[in-house]
């Protein structure tokens, strides 16, 4: 069938300053650049472009340029480009249109409606780079009190994770991601004391030296979950939703499931690694505390164990029952959380923002006297420091990172995550792909990024007259609304600037 | 050290039942006995030695949950998720078992003397080697084998009267690895769309002879009575049963 979807980019490339290295066309895992012999010549599918610009960055002499094919339908804000092209795609293969990373759409991101808190004479700011600054953050079951002994603390705590940066790497499998993109994370959450998740595609064993800062995922497909599994992780995590994807599981299709992938998730070679939409163990809040205490059971207690959902409409009172389902950590992950693959519709159309979901299930946590029970870690969208800083203040204890880590390791969210030829190498498992993240690099990257963002934080805690995290945590006092209605204030739990 | 230890389950709950069980399967402990057991959850879990536990009673959900390496015999029924991701090691129950029987199992053994609960062998996995198989005496309830990714389930159907079908519906639904044997009648109407019905080959017979014989071993059946009748197999038609779903 002929297709009558039009390229989404335009390559051009300036003849003057190419010397036919082909350098693009061998870095194009779409197919776009192909060398002519007889011509001398670099020409371009131009319709295989998916505008991930890795031979843009690549090219020796900057002989290239992608730009966003103009496209000039009759304007219509109702039939725009991306939905005629949707359309236009379902009709050539009657399939579930797919795609990857988190959701493009224009809903309204309250990161940039919130503003953040400075001292001004009533109350001296601090200077982080004279004065200590505290970030070190405490995941885990908080006591009600504490009681101490002529010896000490006399109070048992439950197992507590330090994290020197309140910042994590979400969950990425080993399938979903490649191995090199994994013990990148795996090395930079090392060195700078916070945790890495594996998501539900097993641990390698040759990560298993990273375990103390290894968060291990439960997941639906339970896939490569055994006894040495949770033993060596710092944090269980079972996931009952992913922001992406709220609701419906998950395949990994059969071409990524490579020899290495086949053995870490103990499945054949080649069959898709299907994870069900339920757990299916857990149809309720008592299933769940069933498999939480499964998992402390088969932990000896020792190990926070972490319950992720994706941000809904009733999340406050789900996050109430899992905390009393016995989760030493709930995990929000929010609208704009992503994926290495979901069916696009759900995509960009179920969940709700994470802002809104953590504001409520915060406070949902603080009514019923029980948000010390449990520490709150939020995911979806977060993509600086000040994103960072105004969690904490709506009330979250760390936040994870996975688009803003890749984005880090090179990733342009190209969102062809789906198709396993990320030109990148980064969400794939075809090995000669998976070189062009070199750990070594990818995780000073990564370290880089999280440095980069401590700094920021205690600058902004600075400004603020506050010398540790914990002062801000939950102190919306500190953030005020912009352009926002009286319905999202109140659900914020913020009051309007210059109020 | 002693080669059997005895515990009394009576009014204790599952958190000091597990931790008697450790502290003896971590001494050393050959065989250890279970008396009074009602209902206590994750018998079996974290304790990673070949140590043989004997339950007399009702042990509680989640039986042998992520279990690596001990032998476990029940006197009596077990409840849901028996053998849950479980690694390794083998369960025997006299009695039946609840829903979701060795989900997610990645090797091990189970038998059931009796009947089983909903989607008994459910996405369970195999990698080379490492092959769960579940061998059940009686019937099962509906989705058994559902999302099945690898692994051997035998249902014997020993308790069907003559000419009487096993029980459920939607058996192997989203298979995509492993295999079902079936002994007594089951419907084309009662299968998933994704499995195939095969005759039985030489190998299938070796694979049942084995298991068979174990569970009449454990059970006091005469396997070659039961092998005499007639089996079915059933088999995913596809690797990638949701491959075609997708537009790229």
């Amino acid at each position: 069938m002929k297709t009558y979807l039009p390229p989404k980019f335009v390559v051009e490339r300036d003849d003057s300053r190419c010397i036919r290295c082909e350098v693009c066309v061998n870095q194009c895992t779409f197919d776009v650049n192909s060398y002519d012999i007889e011509d001398d010549e670099i020409k371009s599918r131009e319709e295989n472009c998916v505008g991930c610009h890795r031979c843009v960055v690549f090219c020796p002499t900057e002989a290239l340029t992608v730009r966003r094919n103009p496209l000039d339908y009759r304007e219509n804000y109702n039939w725009r480009p991306e939905v005629i092209e949707d359309i236009i795609k379902q009709s050539e293969t009657g399939g579930v249109l797919l795609t990857g990373m988190g959701n493009d759409k224009s809903y309204r991101i309250y990161w940039d409606h919130l503003v953040l808190n400075a001292s001004q004479v009533t109350n001296p700011s601090i200077d982080p780079l004279r004065e200590p600054m505290e970030l070190t953050t405490y995941l885990g079951q908080k006591p009600d009190r504490v009681e101490f002994s002529s010896v000490g603390l006399k109070t048992e705590l439950a197992p507590q994770v330090k994290l020197e940066v309140p910042v994590m790497f979400s969950a990425m499998s080993y399938g979903a991601v490649s191995l090199n993109v994994q013990e990148s994370l795996a090395r930079a959450a090392t060195e700078m004391g916070t945790l890495w998740n594996t998501g539900e595609g097993g641990l390698h064993p040759k990560l298993y030296k990273y375990g103390d800062n290894t968060t291990v995922q439960v997941a639906s497909g339970r896939f490569g979950v055994h006894p040495e599994y949770l033993d060596v992780a710092r944090i269980v995590e079972i996931k009952i939703g992913q922001g992406a994807k709220p609701g419906i599981g998950g395949h990994l299709p059969g071409e990524k499931v490579s020899a290495e992938v086949a053995m870490t998730r103990m499945i054949p070679r080649g069959t898709d690694a299907l994870s069900p939409a339920p757990q299916h163990d857990i149809y309720s809040i008592e299933d769940l505390s069933q498999l939480v205490y499964a998992l402390k059971e088969a932990t000896n207690y020792t190990k926070p164990v972490a319950v992720k959902i994706a941000a809904v409409h009733n999340s406050a009172a789900i996050a109430s029952g899992m905390v009393r389902a016995g989760a030493d950590i709930i995990v929000l992950d929010g609208l704009r959380g992503a994926t290495g693959a979901a069916p696009k519709i759900i995509r960009d159309n179920v969940g709700i923002p994470i802002e809104l979901a953590l504001a409520s299930v915060d406070d949902r946590l603080r009514q019923e006297g029980i948000r010390n029970q449990a520490s709150v870690v939020i995911a979806g969208g977060i993509r600086n420091s000040g994103d960072v800083a105004k969690a904490i203040a709506l009330g979250a204890d760390a936040v994870y990172i996975a688009t803003a880590a890749l984005v880090a390791l090179g990733c342009t969210v190209c969102q062809q995550c789906h198709t396993g030829k990320c030109a990148w190498g980064i969400c794939t498992t075809d090995l000669w792909l998976t070189k062009r993240v070199n750990p070594d690099i990818g995780a000073r990257r990564l370290s880089n990024l999280l440095r980069g963002w401590s700094l920021e934080l205690k600058d902004i805690l600075g400004g603020m007259g506050i010398n540790a995290l914990e002062s801000l945590r939950g102190n919306r006092l500190h953030l005020r609304g912009v352009g926002l209605t009286d319905t999202e204030l109140e659900i914020l739990g913020v009051r309007m600037a210059g109020s | 050290m002693k080669e059997v230890v005895t515990i009394d389950g009576q009014g204790i709950f599952y958190r000091e039942l597990n931790a008697k069980l450790r502290q003896a399967a971590w001494n050393g402990t050959q065989k250890i006995e279970l008396r009074n057991v009602y209902g206590q959850r994750y018998i079996g879990t974290n304790l990673d030695k070949p140590v043989e536990i004997e339950i007399f009673g009702t042990p509680g959900n989640d039986l042998g949950i992520f279990m690596d390496g001990p032998r476990i015999i029940v006197h009596g029924n077990a409840q849901d998720g028996c053998g849950n991701t479980m690694n390794s090691g083998e369960i025997i129950i006299h009695g039946h078992a609840g829903d979701i029987l060795g989900l997610s199992a990645r090797g091990g053994k189970i038998f059931v003397r009796e009947d089983v609960g909903y989607r008994a062998g459910i996405h369970m996995k195999e990698y080379q080697g490492k092959k769960p198989m579940v061998i059940i005496g009686g019937t099962a309830q509906d989705f058994l084998g559902e999302y099945m990714a690898g692994g051997i389930l035998i249902l014997l159907g020993l308790n069907l009267k003559e000419g009487e079908r096993h029980k459920a519906n939607f058996i192997g639904t989203g298979m995509h690895g492993g295999a079902i044997y079936m002994r007594g009648e089951v419907q084309e109407f009662q299968l998933g769309k994704e499995v195939g019905v095969a005759e039985l080959d030489e190998n299938d017979y070796l694979i049942l002879k084995e298991l068979v014989g174990e569970f009449a071993y454990h059970f006091g059946y005469d396997a070659e009575e039961i092998l005499k009748y007639k089996f079915t197999k059933l088999f995913p038609l596809y690797l990638r049963p949701y491959g075609r779903l997708y537009a790229y």
